[in-house]
């Protein structure tokens, strides 16, 4: 009674083909949701018997935004299996590689995928240029830094610049955006301050590719990564190489101190009730795999930059991979019970949609819903990403990262319970990308020093035919989205089972076979909607997870889907 | 895909492009370019912005804009007498409305398309060509994204370049992958809004060739643009991803010309794909001289000698990475002392993405049997031959080389 449902396809702003469904009460409050994958490629099936040497290339195709982070895992899920130890050279490139796409990640998802969820990009219309510079040094100042732009000249070049745009009639990119809905709450100057942050960062997203490419031969999809190693030998040696990579990086992170952070104490404060309220929350236990090996004795022995764990019910427990498991009861697979992915299965068993009226397709919510399956740790829910890394970082007492959310609590003046809450999840992907852009400057350094003291060694020999008999491994670290872990069998030197249990198959997953809510769906739950036919805020939080659908669906992709469509029917009751 | 195609490929003496065509011929393309520059200039732009302005307030002066002009004129095989019309073209860009779907991808097409330098992409996407839709970057979302897709079609009908990113399964997944709140199939979609495109632009190897999705055991049947639609133009730009300057490349044609460009027997551009990797590797000279990387990481590694004994595919490849680079030049696969892939070729995750010679390939064979099966094996089996050829010739080298090295 007095329910109505939504469907929102395509979620854009994402990667991958994401359906979004929620019901509605009488007071336009959500009270049920559904989260479905829509596409699939059969990935982990077209692994299957190759040599497990070329797994990486082709699983990092599983996604084009997290490329390279599945290249590694990939790779060094088979090292395991090896039991190779890369040398110190070859860890260094790596986490430089993957430390790049942090960041350039980190800053597109805020910009270009998430921003428009918090600016209202035709109330810039309306700032005053002069006064645009006042709110840049304030929120600077917050974040304890210079403004990267405090020039109202500029702002009122890029204010000039909208307006013609908007005046040509056609708005392209930015049509049919929710403008004017009441959940925008930033004034035009801070529209207009978020806009030109939004082009600049278009533009120096670029760099942060090319500190990938330097290393990585290219971006998106990088190709210097081989079993044992990598290939970027000459790449290392040349001190002009490893002085761009650092002017890079010095340059990317002025934008992140000097705007994203700045912008981030500003949204964080301007919907600071929302975040009080922990609008968006959701399932509250974290789970992180751990990643960014710092020293180089062996798999999993590491310190890491990001501490493995979880924190279920506010309490610190270690990880344990052989926990970690995928039920397919509103899958579309065959299964019946959860699987360990070792053992895990990928047989497709598409029962489409539910009913269809007024040329709408509903999920079968009762039955299997989405291409994605539902991982479970020990028989509880969780939630990954920057947030799971944070809180399970600080809880369990890492003093770099306690040290950088505390600094961020404290200029922001709130209480931590506010990282609990979309504007949380937002804020701890800033958190940490200040401390990768600072940290990955010792890496550079460490490189540079190991190579100029004669370390050129790359690439640790193996004997294939000897170790690939029989033999499995996994590989496990943090994607910007989450925890991210490649789990591969091989015997007689081919493949012969590979699953992928990755950040959106944890978030984006549907029920399991308890009924029990996955990230996406239990942080919609509770949150009001301002117009029911602009659901800004489901895009707001779903977007707050970095949705990246294509890895979601497994070694089964998916997509989200294009086309989409979010419609209202008033009739439907559930 | 027409098998034909595929066979040609393999049949053809050369897919070689010529660079140069003799001056009467330029003489004509000039004029015609002229002309087809001329009535641009007399639609209704739509966007009511020029280059000019944009160039001007980037900071960006008119002697860097020819410099860029000068080198996609190179880029597009065309005699630097054309720069000038280049220059005009690439004003003239905001004439061609661009609308982008996705299909069975990994967006890595699109986060390369971001990554394009010239022009710069929030120039692209504000004010250069009118992106009309794409949904990695749009604002909108769900049905007001799906009205803003008909709304562009509608309004651009006929002229809208519609670029393809993702293959289309038409094998037992033919209804897993859907689009939008009624459930459309990514066929029915494709044949939607290609429906009213005036070319297309199949883009990355999965909208080309199927690609990731199409490698054996290929599970959903999936296949590129050119098996689905049949009667539009279509420009293959495969590579995996594509480079963003092909991309810009193909579209500064289109407005320049009038026409799409010249395209091989695969329907990809000659001005790409005209030549192979290996042609203008940069590591050339130490195939040459018989000197190759035989480890990871060995004396060869450090001293940048050739790849072609760690799987390098370049001989078999046609692809301008060598000469382009990715991510403005920084890098490319082989810089970074990896070999080539060979992404830009039909089939390559089944026959060439693997890290040894063709002599030691596990290869993996497309499964079913059937007329793909016999091309595939057709093609495999010729390439194996090819790579044959070129391991003899690579002996013959390294033996010549150890002669001049033993006569020093």
């Amino acid at each position: 009674m007095g329910t109505k449902h939504i469907v929102v396809d395509p979620i854009t702003r994402i990667e991958g083909h994401l359906r979004i469904e929620a019901v509605i009460n009488e007071n336009n409050t959500i009270v049920d949701a559904y989260s479905s994958s829509t596409m699939f490629r059969g990935i982990e099936e077209i692994l299957k018997g190759r040599d497990p040497r070329d797994c990486g290339l082709l699983a990092m195709r599983i996604c084009g935004v997290c490329t390279g982070t599945h290249y590694q895992r990939s790779i060094e899920a088979v090292e395991h299996a090896f039991g190779v130890t890369i040398p110190k050279n070859a860890r260094l490139v790596r986490n430089l590689i993957q430390g790049a796409l942090y960041l350039h990640d980190h800053v597109v998802h805020f910009y270009h995928l998430h921003a428009l969820d918090w600016v209202d990009i035709t109330k810039a219309l309306e700032a005053d240029p002069t006064k645009t510079v006042n709110e840049a040094k304030k929120w600077a100042n917050a974040a304890g830094t210079t403004p990267y732009v405090a020039d109202s000249a500029k702002f009122k070049e890029v204010q000039d610049r909208l307006k013609k745009f908007v005046k040509q009639g056609r708005l392209g990119l930015f049509a049919k955006g929710y403008w004017g809905n009441p959940h925008y709450k930033l004034t035009p100057e801070q529209n207009l301050l978020a806009v030109t942050h939004y082009l600049q960062a278009l533009d120096l997203q670029r760099d942060a590719a090319k500190m990938m490419a330097i290393f990585g031969g290219k971006n998106p999809h990088p190709q210097s990564i081989v079993v044992g190693g990598v290939t970027c030998v000459q790449d290392i040696q040349n001190p002009a190489r490893i002085a761009l990579y650092k002017d890079l990086l010095k340059g990317f992170t002025r934008f992140i101190k000097g705007a994203y952070l700045p912008d981030i104490y500003m949204a964080g404060t301007m919907y600071g009730d929302e975040a009080l309220d922990g609008t968006g929350a959701g399932l509250k236990n974290y789970l992180v795999y751990g990643g960014f090996r710092l020293q180089d004795n062996g798999f999993y022995k590491s310190e890491l930059l990001f501490p493995s764990g979880l924190v279920i019910d506010g309490k610190y427990q270690e990880f344990d991979q052989e926990k970690v498991a995928e039920d397919v009861t509103h899958s579309w697979y065959n299964g019946d019970k959860p699987l360990h992915p070792f053992d895990g299965q990928t047989i497709p068993n598409y029962t489409g949609f539910g009913k269809k009226e007024k040329g709408i397709a509903y999920l079968d919510t009762k039955g299997k819903y989405s291409w994605i399956k539902s991982p479970i740790y020990d028989d509880t829910r969780v939630e990954v990403g920057p947030l799971a890394r944070m809180v399970v970082g600080y809880v369990k007492g890492d003093k770099r990262i306690s040290e950088y959310v505390n600094k961020f609590l404290k200029n922001a003046n709130l209480p931590a319970k506010v990282l609990f809450s979309t504007v949380g999840r937002t804020a701890a992907r800033a958190i940490e990308t200040e401390m990768m852009a600072d940290i990955m400057f010792n890496w550079v350094d460490e490189l540079a020093a190991n190579v100029a003291a004669g370390d050129l060694s790359t690439w640790t020999e193996f004997d294939f035919d000897y170790v690939s008999k029989d033999a499995k491994g996994y590989g496990l670290e943090e994607a910007p989205r989450g925890a991210l872990g490649h789990w591969v069998k091989i015997k007689d030197g081919k493949v012969e089972n590979y699953q992928a249990v990755v950040p959106s198959t944890w978030n984006a997953a549907p029920r399991d076979y308890k009924n029990r809510m996955g990230a996406y769906e239990a942080s919609l739950i509770g949150t009001k909607v301002a117009k029911p036919e602009e659901p800004l805020e489901i895009l707001r939080t779903i977007h707050s997870f970095d949705p990246c659908i294509a890895c979601a669906v497994h070694i089964v992709d998916t997509k989200g889907k294009s086309l989409g469509e979010f419609k209202v029917n008033t009739s439907c009751s559930i | 895909m027409n098998r034909e195609h595929l066979r040609s490929l393999f049949t053809t003496k050369s897919a070689r492009v010529e660079t140069n065509r003799g001056e009467a011929y330029y003489a004509r393309l000039y004029e015609q370019c002229k002309a087809r520059l001329e009535e641009l200039k007399k639609i209704e732009p739509l966007r009511k912005i020029s280059i000019k302005e944009i160039l001007e307030d980037e900071g960006v002066s008119r002697r860097d804009f020819l410099k860029w002009a000068s080198a996609t004129t190179a880029m597009l095989m065309l005699p630097s007498s054309f720069t000038p019309l280049v220059a005009e073209a690439a004003e003239l860009m905001t004439r061609v409305p661009v609308i982008w779907i996705e299909l069975q991808d990994c967006a890595g097409n699109s986060e390369a398309f971001i990554r394009s330098d010239g022009p710069k992409v929030d120039d692209i996407i504000l004010e250069i060509i009118s992106l009309e839709f794409q949904e990695t970057l749009m604002a909108a979302a769900g049905h007001q994204a799906e009205a803003q897709l008909e709304d562009a079609m509608e309004h651009f009908k006929g002229k809208y370049l519609l670029f393809v990113e993702g293959a289309i399964p038409v094998g037992p997944g033919r209804e897993w992958c859907t689009i939008g709140a009624s459930g459309e199939t990514f066929e029915e979609h494709l044949k939607r809004v290609a429906k009213d495109a005036a070319a297309i632009v199949a883009v990355g190897t999965c909208a080309t060739f199927g690609g990731v999705p199409a490698a054996a055991p290929n599970p959903t049947g999936a296949v590129g643009v050119m098996d689905i639609v049949n009667d539009k133009p279509i420009i293959n730009i495969p590579a995996c991803p594509a480079n963003p300057a092909n991309m810009v490349g193909v579209i500064l044609h289109y407005v320049l010309t009038g026409q799409i460009p010249e395209l091989d027997s695969l329907l990809r551009p000659k001005f790409a794909f005209g030549y192979r990797i290996h042609d203008n590797c940069e590591r050339r000279a130490h195939f040459d001289a018989g000197e190759f990387v035989e480890e990871w990481g060995d004396e060869g590694a450090k001293n940048n000698f050739c790849l072609y004994k760690m799987g390098c595919k370049g001989p078999m490849t046609f692809n301008n990475c060598s000469i382009v680079r990715y991510n403005e030049s920084v890098n490319w696969p082989i810089g970074s002392g990896h070999g080539c892939i060979g992404c830009s070729e039909p089939g390559f995750w089944d026959k060439y993405a693997y890290e040894r010679p063709m002599a030691d390939a596990n290869i993996k064979m497309a499964p079913g049997g059937g007329v793909e099966k016999s091309v595939d094996e057709f093609g495999l089996g010729l390439l194996t031959a090819a790579g044959v050829g070129i391991a003899i010739h690579a002996a013959a080298s390294a033996i010549a080389g150890k002669k001049s090295e033993g006569e020093e």
